[in-house]
């Protein structure tokens, strides 16, 4: 039984046919089709946040898409944050304030952080804990991704 | 938010700054490459047939059909294993007895467990491999299955295996049994003990079931080529250990094997131990093809190593002044379905911060039909001391003292020894408790309002040693490369750069750290039980006074003065003698790393420094929290207010990631102690294995997490490091009961502390005060 076909949509700007597996989830799509394998995965039940991405504009656990789904979709992943070479401010504040371990779930949380803050360009302690709440990271404590993204938020203010 | 208490000025330029890590650009642009990240042209993709059963027999693995499936290029079952004698096989955070490993790996006559890996298949995609795992036929018997270690050691309990028997404070009993083994401590006279004292306290504890919850699951791909080398992908915290265990498994010589360790999405020692990677090498060998395997989430709760459960009984005596004159402590400790050590090790921690003079400790590893259980961040430490520090504080509120002040009266010191006889060196307990009690924290206000409290516990890892390797190569410029055989999880490239750069006089950027494989650098045991940073700085260290003692030459060759005559100090090589031009190269300036790298070429050339260390001096780590809570008596919901961790991390190499280690394994010690816990029916089947249902930490469920840095520089390592990852996990979980009682007037003993076990409690302790507020 072969259930492949081409699925086209913006990934990072960039308009890319993707020849897909109809069981394939958008995060096996972008991992083994695109191969861009910095979207993570740590579930694969819309449980841990790890393989978001921003799909036309809102964040979603990839893990949970169909890839088939993605027809002419614009979709932003990890790799598509920095711009020539420049990190985007959340990035660069997570380096900054050591906000990763290991670095599991990092890709997951920069994309969300990012989608927060192209909405809330300053959010409170609180906005910032319930919108990350469905990204988990079992090796900070996540005291140091709340300083990064606050820090961030700081710095997108001023660039702005 | 992090403070640093008023140590000692640092003696050290680079050591205790914060730069960013050389790794962490590539981490956050998605570009580091993780075990599942990384692909072969022509690979199979492998999947694992696993026991339905908790305990079964089994009488018939029939793969006929899978093997007609086209598109299947390989099956794997325990008949691929060889027969491996009884014998230990150190790992690096609690040995394995060679004799069940084989099974642990492929079931043969019986299934031990849910998740009990039955055979294993390699297919050309992954759906392919899927359908051909239902296509393999596996008659069981299925057998009752024990699942309480209590229950595992009735006389009357189904057995796991029907030759293993107790090892009795060494000596071996002879009747079958679940119970493989019974340790003993003891010091002093119990009894009498006991009888000086004013107050004697006795409690009975458990802790649940508890995983490492790593975010990357387990993958790895193997490729054995035909003529018998073999290659092994994998994210692990230690690349030798995987292939010293794959070694032994497949009867193979180490240099047959090399293992390449991936960025790790986590571990807390849960990646130690092998499971998918003999798979996947007998599959590749099958084949001819690499192989790459991966868990579900669902296999990683089911079948990976959690923390053993325990059951305690901790009793206590007091004076009226607070010192302690005995200690009874009782441990059992869940193994799972195959042999483990972590009793042994919970009876060294169980008392480890008091000084006792009358003590004995009890503990027993017991078998049951779970996974087999395994290291999980300062392992055995955590569910000994929930009890002990619980029946501490019940004695500070019976003596009206406080808290702190008690454990000051009895905190162990230099000198000391632990009830297995270890004696201390030194260690900063005392100033982490006489820094908890100037903290600003312990001095503000504690919170006001019914149901709200504060409470404090403490925590101890003894650190682990080991052996680790590193070189430390000085370039043509005099920058310098570093590579060590640590796995890096949590920022270590960067204090290895940091070490490196302080020992040769140049910025931590100026120094370039990787992670080697097992063909590229010598042999380095596990990143875990918080030895790398100690271990691994400590080879760095020597490797890089290595390269100074070769740059020497360099030197005295470019002054043309005896090599004895140049000496290294404060970043810069200078000549020996009195500073005038005097033959002994002090007419020259001091000379940086830096600066001579300019002239390496005329006098020599680069040189590489190596060392292989296995370092005596570890240094315990001690620490101590403090936590305000509220609790909501409607939901039963209990939120963390404040928390503060202290702790004596020796010299802190970079402050940002020894910060990070503490908030980390606080917020693991959180979740422990409030939600986290596998809830299993009665045959033994874990009914929550998915995120959603066991419930760790999320953002909004912590607090900011302070920060106190008590720096006691351990002797024992050239730059004062003790390890610093392990101790922080342990003290939430008395810290929260300690807050919870002091709260609302009820002891959890029971873990976790969840919302509906303290709405039970609540309306108990309300159902027994009207009772006895009822008349007559
Ligand atoms: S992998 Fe998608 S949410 Fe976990
Ligand atoms: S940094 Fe490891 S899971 Fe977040």
């Amino acid at each position: 039984m072969t259930t492949n076909r081409v699925v086209t949509a913006t990934i990072n700007g960039v308009e890319t046919p993707l020849l897909v597996d109809t069981r394939m989830s958008l995060l096996e799509a972008l991992r083994d089709a695109a191969g861009l394998t910095g979207t993570k995965e740590g579930c694969l039940t819309g449980d841990c946040g790890a393989c978001t991405v921003i799909l036309d504009g809102r964040p979603v656990d990839s893990c949970l898409v169909m890839a088939a789904e993605v027809e002419g979709a614009a979709i932003t992943t990890v790799e598509g944050l920095a711009r020539n070479g420049a990190l985007h401010p959340v990035q660069q504040a997570f380096l900054d304030h050591a906000a990763l371990q290991c670095g599991v779930c990092t890709p997951g949380f920069l994309v969300s952080a990012k989608a927060l803050l192209d909405k809330n360009p300053a959010p409170t302690e609180e906005q910032i804990r319930y919108w990350l709440a469905g990204n988990l990271c079992r090796c900070t404590g996540y005291e140091k991704i709340l300083s990064a993204v606050q820090d961030a938020a700081r710095s997108l203010k001023t660039t702005r | 938010m992090e403070r640093r208490s008023d140590a000692p000025a640092s003696p050290y330029k680079v050591i205790g700054t914060r730069p960013i890590r050389h790794d962490g650009e590539d981490k956050v642009t998605g570009r580091a490459q993780f075990a599942a990240d990384v692909n072969f042209r022509d690979q199979l993709y492998g999947k694992v047939l696993r026991s339905p059963h908790a305990h079964a027999r089994i009488l018939a693995v029939d793969v006929s059909r899978a093997q007609a499936l086209p598109g299947v290029k390989a099956i794997a079952t325990h008949q691929d294993l060889p027969t491996l004698g009884e014998a230990m096989l150190e790992t690096g955070e609690g040995a394995e007895n060679t004799k069940y490993m084989t099974d642990r790996i492929l079931a043969s006559d019986k299934a031990l467990y849910k998740g009990h890996p039955i055979a294993a298949v390699a297919a050309t995609d992954p759906w392919t491999a899927e359908q051909a795992l239902g296509l393999i036929e596996v008659r069981y018997e299925p057998l009752p299955a024990v699942v309480d270690v209590l229950d595992a050691m009735q006389p009357d309990a189904p057995l796991l295996y029907p030759d293993v028997t107790t090892s009795t404070l060494g000596k071996r009993e002879r009747k079958a049994t679940n119970v493989i083994r019974h340790t003993r401590h003891q010091r002093g006279d119990i009894e009498k003990g006991f009888a000086q004292a004013d107050h004697v306290i006795e409690r009975e504890f458990r802790t649940a079931t508890v995983h490492q919850g790593y975010i990357e699951p387990q993958a790895c791909s193997a490729l054995a080529r035909s003529d018998g080398q073999i290659t092994v992908w994998t994210g692990t915290q230690g690349a030798f250990p995987v292939r010293e265990q794959l070694a032994t498994l497949l009867k193979l010589p180490l240099s047959q094997i090399k293992v390449v360790p991936m960025e790790i999405g986590g571990g807390f020692g849960g990646k130690i131990q092998v499971y998918l990677e003999p798979l996947a090498v007998i599959l590749s060998r099958k084949s001819g093809r690499p192989v790459k395997l991966g868990m579900t989430r669902a296999d990683v709760f089911q079948a990976t190593g959690p923390a053993p459960r325990v059951v305690s009984r901790i009793k206590l005596g007091v004076k009226r002044d607070g010192t302690l004159t005995a200690a009874k402590a009782w441990l059992v400790y869940e193994c799972g379905a195959f042999p483990s050590v972590y009793g042994v090790m919970g009876a060294n921690m169980v008392l480890a911060p008091y000084r006792l003079a009358n003590v004995q400790v009890d503990s027993y590893d017991v078998l049951t039909n779970t996974s087999k259980t395994a290291a999980y961040r300062a392992p055995a430490s955590p569910q000994a001391l929930f009890g002990t520090e619980a029946v501490m504080d019940e004695l500070a509120e019976r003596l009206g003292m406080d808290p702190l002040e008690l454990r000051l009266k009895n905190a162990v010191e230099e000198g000391d020894a632990r009830v297995d006889g270890l004696v201390y060196p030194r260690l900063g307990l005392k100033e982490c408790l006489r820094a908890a009690l100037a903290s600003d924290h312990y001095r503000s206000a504690p919170p006001k309002g019914p149901n709200r409290a504060r409470a404090v516990a403490l925590g101890y890892w003894h650190n682990n040693s080991f052996t680790s390797s590193a070189t430390v190569g000085v370039n043509m410029d005099g920058t310098a490369s570093v590579v060590t055989g640590s796995t890096d999880i949590g920022g270590s490239r960067a204090s290895m750069a940091i070490m490196a750069a302080e020992t040769l006089g140049l910025k931590a950027e100026e120094v370039r750290p990787s992670v080697a494989d097992t063909d590229s650098i010598g042999h380095t045991d596990v990143t875990g039980g918080s030895r790398t940073t100690f271990a691994t700085g400590y080879a760095v260290y020597e490797a890089a006074q290595d390269a100074l003692a070769q740059l020497k030459t360099r030197v005295a060759r470019l002054w043309d003065v005896p090599a004895d005559q140049v000496e290294f100090r404060e970043g810069a090589f200078h000549g020996t003698g009195d500073g005038k031009g005097d033959g002994k190269g002090n007419g020259h300036p001091p000379l940086t790393v830096r600066q001579l790298g300019k002239e390496l070429a005329r006098v020599g050339g680069p040189v590489l420094g190596s060392a292989t260390v296995s370092p005596k001096g570890v240094g315990p780590g001690f620490g101590v929290h403090i936590a305000d809570i509220e609790v909501d008596p409607e939901t039963g919901k209990v939120t963390i207010l404040r928390y503060t961790a202290v702790q004596d991390v020796g010299r802190a190499i970079h402050p940002a990631y020894v910060e990070g280690q503490m908030q980390g394994g606080v917020v693991q010690g959180i979740g422990w102690a409030l939600n986290e816990e596998y809830v299993f029916n009665d045959q033994g089947e874990m009914l929550n294995p998915g995120f959603l249902d066991y419930r760790m930490p999320t953002m909004p469920d912590v607090p900011r997490i302070e920060t106190i840095l008590v720096e006691v520089p351990n002797p024992g390592h050239p730059y004062g490091v003790r390890g610093v990852g392990e101790t922080p996990i342990v003290p939430p979980l008395g810290t929260l009961h300690n807050a919870i009682a002091r709260a609302v007037g009820v002891r959890l003993r029971s873990l976790p502390m969840s919302p509906p076990k303290v709405v039970q409690a609540l309306q108990e302790k309300a159902r027994a005060e009207a009772v006895a507020a009822r008349p007559g």
